[in-house]
């Protein structure tokens, strides 16, 4: 009887961790979603195929498209405007060498998203083209023009650390998909 | 720094962060590629980097060591007759200003695609602004140019 009891227990016990595990993993995302649909993020991950900009996400202005390769069109590539770095004074384009939106045929589309349905998209290794959720944190803790984003405008609500860790806690404690 | 400027290799003396419309114009005298806004944000200013049509205004020229830069003055005829003969016949300019980086963002268009939809002229050229508004006119003449360019070849 008593060995029932404490397997038993054993099972409540564990079933609290797994819960409060889960808890914790849902709260890093919150967080780490606060930064995904901010402006310096989510202007590059737009629904249609035209960029976004500024702190209130307006289309990019001069009608800038994707194009296939999420570099632009003809005369209006990126690079057209955008150089290898920040340009000084107000209204000037940021720079980056691998300024770019996701491709055509992989847009990566946060905007208009929940935190639901993006986790939901950030465990869909067709949305990623990531073949393991350990690539998530590789491309928000290195990939630079992600680093870039948290150096110019106004900036992410997390710094950068702040945010790769709430990606690495969401994902170390199961990737949990919020409620909502 | 060395500088390849329509087939030309010139030794400028400039500051790295100088952008390459003040060197086309201010030191090499090459007058045709205007500036409109400083900021990117117009296309007056548009010229070939290694083929690719940049904002001259805000690139430094430190970007085009080792490159090629095309302005509307070496334009290659495979591209420039056409978009002449198109833009004479169609008599786009009202004032002008503008119509260089018209022209040159029109050049990158026709050399990428010889059969470009309303669509595709869009695409390419709705980051140029005219104050004249010709547009309709250079819709126009982008058509006849395609045509044109390919009876020529």
């Amino acid at each position: 009887m008593a060995g029932v009891i404490a397997v038993c227990n054993l099972a409540m016990m564990n079933n609290k961790i797994v819960k409060q595990r889960e808890a914790e993993s849902k709260a890093a995302f919150a967080e780490a979603y606060k930064v995904f649909m901010h402006p310096r993020c989510m202007n590059c991950h737009p629904a249609g195929d035209v960029p976004l900009q500024g702190d209130d996400s307006h289309l990019h202005t001069q009608g800038v498209k994707r194009g296939v390769d999420g570099k632009g069109l003809y005369a209006m590539k990126c690079s057209s405007c955008h150089q290898a770095a920040n340009l000084d004074g107000d209204h000037l384009p940021p720079g980056h060498p691998n300024w770019h939106l996701p491709t055509a045929a992989r847009p990566m589309v946060f905007e208009g998203k929940s935190p639901r349905e993006l986790a939901m998209s950030f465990k869909d290794a067709k949305f990623t083209g990531f073949k393991s959720m350990d690539q998530i944190i590789e491309h928000v803790e290195h990939d630079k023009l992600v680093q870039h984003s948290f150096t110019y405008g106004t900036r992410p609500p997390l710094s950068h650390d702040e945010f790769v860790a709430k990606v690495k806690e969401w994902i170390g404690k199961g990737a949990a998909i919020p409620d909502k | 720094m060395q500088l390849t400027v329509n087939g030309k290799s010139y030794d400028v003396n400039v500051p790295s962060d100088m952008p390459i419309l003040w060197v086309i114009r201010d030191k090499l005298g090459l007058m045709g590629t205007k500036f409109g806004c400083g900021a990117a944000q117009c296309g007056a200013c548009t010229v070939h980097l290694d083929g690719q049509g940049i904002r001259s205004c805000v690139a430094p020229v430190s970007r085009a060591e080792g490159k090629e830069i095309v302005t509307i003055e070496g334009l290659n005829d495979t591209l420039s007759k056409p978009l002449m003969a198109a833009w004479t016949e169609i008599d786009v300019p009202q004032c002008g200003y503008c119509q260089t980086g018209q022209i040159m963002a029109a050049a990158v268009l026709l050399r990428d695609n010889n059969n470009p939809t309303d669509q595709d002229i869009d695409n390419a050229m709705s980051g140029n602004i005219c104050r004249c508004a010709t547009y309709q006119r250079i819709r126009k003449a982008i058509h006849l140019a395609a045509e044109l360019k390919k009876s020529s070849s």
